[in-house]
């Protein structure tokens, strides 16, 4: 297996009025090829900040991080694509424009784009809602457009943030198996940053927890359960130990953001 | 089971809608004929008027109770045109029983009948017409080819003062769009020019015609679509800086992300994402050019639906000067549809979320 994802030693310090924040510090994350990998930690711990470098969107502060290329990608081929939380996708292009703006950015012509934008939005499930505009679609649906818009783009590796977070309980949960089907047909590598452990295990392969701000390394879970899985796997007993010790460790990072807030 | 206890509550129950509108219209009845017996409707007709509009407008409250929901809005749509309507029955009543001045409120019969003669008639004098007489297009153009098409648009009022806004429009929305666009994305540019811009602003447009008549001539055209411009370029500006300022961050990095930069960043999501907020601008900008080139028209022009409504003042002939406010508006309507139009075709996901609006009322 090679390498996908090297990050080392990986800081960011926020300047601000007040003195420096130092957000991140001194995290590294090794991804393998076709891996998925889950980030979880406290809230405000740099998680997002660290997606944001990996992306490109900010620079880090110090420390090394790359996206390597597959040997034979073609070119032209983009790094990374982002899921974000607040779904992203453009309020004026159609579900089919903005699930083909990557390659229509890339230079993609027309008709190819549309073919592969079409066949993504047939696999997210909205192939009767190409032609509308978001504010036309719910929550949950607009989320599809943004994962399509990200699988389309078929990136090195796919990063996402919070993707499900916005989303109430039920549509969550039939959007973590939706996840689970999309990525076991293509296995892309994924970087998912999450608060919730349950979401985690269930579809990462391995989970790595992160401390309390300064976010770093805190410790890193691997996930046995075989694929393909779905939310039945949250039933059992094993999936139950591993995602409460989890939270046996990342419950004192917690306390430790809530005393620092109270402070 | 017989141990169950249930409690009725009791209601008074309210009276049909039917009787209580009955009742009104009775009440009206009589309230109009004892003013009207007594002598008093005249002296009071402020009271009576504004009590008759309450009352009938209860009534037609209380009907909706029988207007189906789905007929609803063509009942409300009915009332909406209705009123109007009715004002205007309701001022020509008045007139002709004498509680208003024919002088200064002509009844719309007669504003109908000077807004005909005006729309037809050719002022000798002044060789002027209101629309340039269209239907002598084709006669003229027998005789006199293109140069007596030109001569007739040439004497129309209305053209004058669409030609003065087009151009000002022009001349000071493709600057402001530019400076605006600048200003929203650089935050140097911003801070260095926002005090400047916002000084400007708040002073009243029209006061800069006496400057922009020394600058340029007092003569002819220029000044005064300068001076429209000026006051267009500043709304443009304004809201254009304002909209791109307004643009979403997240949607920004969502583009970079996936590969646009620069001028595709530009188009694909800065511009789309601004066009609302620039368009309320431009409609904001197109109001305050009518309003300019109105005042200015009052007071410096020869021609134009400003000058006419001056001119009719001067010479003391109300009805037409109520035609002449009558053309105003039907222009500022007639522009800010045109602007709307616009406005659908380069936003069509607006255009959807509207129209979806306007279904979601009646049936809510």
């Amino acid at each position: 297996m090679s390498k996908k994802i090297t990050a080392y030693k990986v800081t960011k310090i926020f300047p601000s009025p007040r003195g420096q924040v130092v957000a991140v510090k001194d995290f590294s994350l090794e991804v393998e090829d076709g891996e998925f990998v889950c980030i979880v930690g406290p809230s405000g711990c740099g998680k997002s900040t660290f997606l944001r470098i990996l992306a490109g969107l900010v620079p880090a502060t110090c420390g090394t991080c790359a996206i390597h290329r597959s040997p034979d990608a073609p070119p032209g081929k983009p790094l990374n694509s982002v899921v974000f939380q607040e779904y992203a996708i453009f309020p004026w292009k159609t579900v089919r424009d903005n699930v083909a703006f990557g390659l229509q950015m890339r230079g993609v012509p027309k008709k190819e784009r549309f073919r592969i934008a079409a066949d993504w939005i047939q696999r997210v499930g909205l192939k009767d809602f190409a032609d509308c505009y978001p504010h036309e679609l719910s929550g949950g649906m607009k989320q599809r457009v943004s994962i399509a818009r990200a699988f389309a783009n078929d990136p090195e590796v796919l990063l996402m943030d919070e993707p499900l977070a916005a989303l109430d309980a039920q549509t969550r949960a039939v959007m973590q198996e939706e996840l689970l089907r999309i990525w076991e047909s293509d296995r892309k590598t994924v970087v998912y940053i999450t608060h919730s452990i349950d979401e985690a295990v269930l579809l990462g392969d391995r989970v790595i927890l992160m401390t309390a701000r300064p976010g770093t390394n805190k410790a890193s879970f691997t996930v046995p359960f075989p694929r393909p899985r779905d939310l039945s796997l949250s039933s059992t007993a094993e999936f139950a130990q591993l995602t409460y010790g989890i939270w046996n460790l990342l419950q004192e990072e917690v306390h430790k953001t809530m005393e620092g807030r109270a402070r | 089971m017989s141990g169950q206890r249930t409690v009725s509550l009791r209601f008074p129950r309210p009276a049909p809608a039917w009787l209580k509108s009955l009742l009104m219209l009775v009440g009206l009845v009589i309230f109009n004929g004892v003013l009207f017996v007594f002598g008093g409707w005249k002296k009071n007709w402020i009271v009576a008027i504004t009590a008759n509009f309450v009352g009938v407008a209860l009534v037609l409250e209380w009907m909706t109770a029988y207007v189906s929901a789905r007929r609803l809005s063509a009942y409300e749509r009915a009332l909406s045109i209705g009123f109007p309507i009715a004002m205007l029955v309701a001022w020509e009543l008045l007139v002709r029983g004498g509680v208003l001045s024919a002088t200064w409120f002509p009844p719309p019969t007669k504003v109908a009948r000077a807004l005909w003669d005006l729309a037809t008639e050719y002022d000798r004098f002044n060789k002027t017409s209101l629309l340039g007489r269209p239907w002598l297009i084709p006669q003229i153009y027998s005789q006199q080819g293109w140069a007596g098409v030109k001569a007739l648009f040439a004497e129309s009022h209305l053209w004058a003062t669409l030609m003065r806004i087009f151009a000002g429009f022009i001349a000071g929305s493709i600057p402001g769009l530019i400076i605006g666009i600048a200003m929203g994305i650089s935050r140097t540019m911003r801070v260095m020019l926002d005090p400047v811009i916002s000084a400007l602003y708040v002073i009243p447009k029209i006061t800069i015609l006496p400057l922009m008549m020394l600058i340029f001539t007092p003569f002819g055209e220029t000044y005064k679509i300068v001076t429209v411009a000026i006051s267009v370029f500043f709304v443009v500006l304004i809201n254009t800086m304002a909209g791109v300022k307004g643009v979403e961050p997240i949607l920004v990095e969502a583009g970079k992300n996936y590969g646009a930069t620069g001028v595709r960043l530009f188009w694909h999501v800065i511009i789309p994402s601004a066009l609302p907020v620039i368009f309320a601008g431009l409609r904001l900008a197109l109001g305050t050019a009518l309003i300019v080139i109105v005042a200015i028209e009052f007071v410096r022009a020869k021609s134009g639906v400003g000058y006419i409504t001056w001119y009719y003042w001067e010479v003391l002939n109300p009805p037409k000067m109520y035609a002449g406010l009558i053309v105003i508006m039907l222009l500022g309507v007639v522009l800010t549809y045109g602007l709307m139009s616009v406005e659908g075709l380069l936003m069509p996901w607006q255009r959807r979320r509207e129209q979806r609006q306007v279904i979601e009322v009646p049936e809510g």
